[in-house]
């Protein structure tokens, strides 16, 4: 497989709508999550209100990011645990190496995690000898097949059950060539079969975190199937991965997000599963680990404070955007190249990434607004696009036609009588080609746009011609 | 410099930390000891007898199974069924807690149960809960020597018993329930938030019980205490 990069989005989106597997993998989520997330937000009547109460408690944290963050880590370590601060990825995976190798690791399951896959851990691991299980049935079975997550909260979205019997049979020594792998619940239970011995002989388990809470020093895991439990309660080591955005300030705040995240995510009242830890086994504890780690990974993220872009560190990984996205839902998340696909990849992908080696990506939007509906905790994630795109620009790391092409708009549109004489024109002539059809099939300079679809003839004058009608209109009907 | 000073130092340039006079630190300090209350869903503030209602109907809601008893004693019996339902084997595995030592568990004498942490391949589980939230159907679990975590997980079948007047209407009540137990700011080492059984949507979106934890969730709801 070709290394996947942001830099290449347009042919990877090209080869993403030509995929007939995928898009079928596709069309399962377009119906099922949309549809699910609106029933749940309209059983819950403060559901509105709890997003408000969301963001305020968000920019509250974040405006005290500082002091939550050293309360939290005074009450992990009162509590018997250990806070590694990182830098960046590099000094993530080393102290993650360090951790493994104090504990003699061998193997070393792993829940899921996103802050996981942002230091690229599992490579690394294993380029040190140490085997990384992924338990999530979805991550399980991309890790499988040696690919990334290509959604942030259903990481095999892509893979259809046939796919996922094939990567079974390749990798599960020992497994019958009889045996029914067909349907789901037989990939289901031959999963949780494999799964069971890796959870027991693990000798750390790494966990992400939803959620941090500065008032107890805990960490919040949110899981369905239970693999998260199992990861951070087996071995005799815990490593919890997460980011410095991820505190709250007291169990009541978590609360009020938590009501939003599993709504928003999968539809569902609450996910199964949620899991709050506070530090290593206590006396008397017949279970659980000896060993209770954080490591805390900025990763760029404090160059964003304090800037525009901070409205995004709201963010509590849903996924609603992604569900949402018509560019997501055509091209699927592998072609972003990045590890936060959709509209909070497109923000997050240039902040954490550079926008030179990222900036593609917030340009593959219609800005059409609806991840920004959706989002439980009101990220503007158009605005900020738009931001990114002004920065490309300023910084001219546009491609040279759009920035011609842009060059002579601007020229023309500080002309009004110009513009106003070269907009009547171009629409009498595009009326006049379409006014057959209706509509237009190839248009010079536009042939991208017109390969894939016919462009509507315009009627009615241009924009600036209704603008007048509708005023004169609203003048006479006051009168 | 290390990581710490160099991230928080980021932070606090950016924050004008040091402009603020300790005007922040009196904030945060205030915000973690009052832990206020935000906005809670209506539906479950409601009287005892709507509380359990809520709260079994959620739980279905979910997948699990609900049985409700009258009394401690009547919860031999309302495991026994559970079992012979589904066809399971009668010798359990359960919590060695004070709650389910009280149990008349020789009322059923086809069951034997061991007080103990779980281990491969126990079958079924028997747990006390915390409390349970009747807004989403939710049970709470604490870990502790009494209730060791991984019998909430390692079992395919799962039975929770749970005392009616330990379910409140939302989770604040619960918080609240759990600092007056474990002191302000403290917490056992696990409390988790069990909302029905196991389940994945990993393979073409189609949900599944039983992932990686159980595969059935039994709450029994015993209306009285002994």
């Amino acid at each position: 497989m070709t290394e996947l990069s942001p830099a290449r989005f347009n042919e990877q989106a090209a080869a993403a709508l030509k995929d007939a597997p995928l898009q079928r993998a596709l069309g399962n989520m377009r119906v099922g999550f949309i549809e699910k997330r609106r029933k749940a937000a309209e059983k819950l009547p403060e559901f509105e209100a709890l997003r408000d109460a969301g963001v305020a408690i968000k920019t509250h944290t974040l405006a005290h990011l500082d002091l939550y963050l050293e309360a939290w880590e005074q009450k992990v370590v009162d509590g018997g645990g250990r806070v590694h601060w990182a830098r960046d990825a590099e000094e993530g995976r080393r102290i993650v190496l360090d951790i493994c190798r104090a504990a003699s690791a061998r193997t070393v399951t792993k829940g899921k995690s996103m802050i996981g896959e942002e230091m690229h851990l599992n490579p690394f691991l294993e380029a040190h000898g140490i085997e990384p299980v992924e338990t999530d049935l979805g991550e399980y079975i991309i890790q499988l097949r040696r690919e990334t997550p290509s959604h942030i909260i259903a990481p095999a979205i892509h893979v259809n059950k046939e796919q996922v019997a094939d990567a079974f049979r390749e990798h599960h020594t020992g497994l019958p060539p009889d045996r029914a792998l067909d349907e789901g619940p037989d990939l289901l239970a031959e999963a949780r079969t494999q799964l069971r011995d890796r959870f027991i002989a693990a000798d750390v388990g790494i966990t992400g975190a939803n959620f941090l809470v500065a008032e107890t020093g805990s960490s919040i895991i949110v899981t369905n199937e239970g693999n998260g439990d199992l990861t951070q309660t087996l071995p005799r080591v815990h490593i919890v991965l997460a980011s410095l955005e991820k505190i709250v300030p007291t169990l009541e705040d978590a609360t009020t997000l938590m009501r939003l995240l599993a709504r928003s995510a999968t539809g569902q009242e609450m996910s199964v599963y949620t899991t709050v830890s506070t530090g290593p086994r206590r006396e008397g504890d017949p279970d659980g680990p000896a060993e209770y780690h954080v490591i805390l990974l900025d990763n760029g993220r404090s160059d964003l404070y304090g800037t525009e872009f901070q409205e995004v560190f709201r963010c509590i990984r849903c996924g609603a955007c992604l569900n949402h996205c018509p560019v997501y839902g055509a091209i699927g998340g592998h072609a972003y190249g990045t590890v936060y696909p959709g509209p909070i990849g497109k923000v997050l992908s240039p902040a954490l990434m550079g926008i030179d080696a990222a900036g593609k990506l917030p340009n593959a939007s219609s800005f059409c607004g609806r991840c920004e509906e959706v989002c439980p905790m009101r990220i503007p994630l158009p605005k900020l696009m738009r931001h990114w795109r002004e920065e490309e620009f300023g910084r001219k790391l546009s491609p040279a036609a759009v920035r011609r092409g842009l060059g002579l708009w601007a020229w023309a549109v500080r002309r009004p009588a110009l513009y106003r004489f070269g907009a009547r024109f171009a629409i009498a002539g595009m009326a006049f080609l379409g006014r057959r059809r209706g509509h237009l099939k190839a248009l010079p300079l536009a042939g991208g746009w017109t390969a894939h679809r016919n462009l509507p003839a315009p009627q009615g004058g241009t924009f600036h011609d209704l603008w007048r009608r509708r005023k004169s209109n609203r003048r006479r009907d006051r009168r | 410099m290390s990581a710490r000073e160099a991230i928080l130092g980021a932070l606090r340039q950016r924050l004008d930390r040091d402009a603020d006079d300790g005007a922040g630190a009196k904030a945060v300090a205030e915000r973690l000891s009052a832990h206020g209350r935000n906005p809670i869903p209506q539906r479950g503030q409601l009287d005892r007898a709507g509380r359990i209602g809520l709260f079994e109907d959620y739980a279905a809601e979910a997948d699990a199974t609900v049985a409700r008893v009258a009394a401690a004693g009547d919860v031999p019996a309302a495991v026994a069924d559970f079992l012979k339902r589904h066809n399971l084997p009668a010798n359990l595995v359960r919590a060695p807690d004070a709650d389910l030592d009280a149990i008349p568990w020789d009322s059923q004498p086809t069951l034997t149960l061991e007080a103990r942490k779980a281990e491969e391949p126990d079958a079924v589980s028997v747990t006390a809960a915390f409390g349970g939230v009747a807004e989403t159907g939710t049970l709470v679990l604490v870990s502790g020597g009494d209730n060791p975590t991984m019998l909430n997980f390692l079992p395919e079948n799962h039975i929770v018993v749970l005392w009616a007047d330990r379910i409140s209407g939302d989770y604040e009540a619960q918080w609240a329930a759990l600092r007056e137990r474990y002191g302000e700011g403290a917490l056992p080492r696990t409390v988790t938030l069990v909302t029905g059984p196991s389940r994945s949507a990993d393979i073409e979106q189609t949900i599944q019980l039983g992932a990686h934890g159980p595969r059935r969730l039994h709450i029994v709801i015993v209306d009285e205490r002994a």
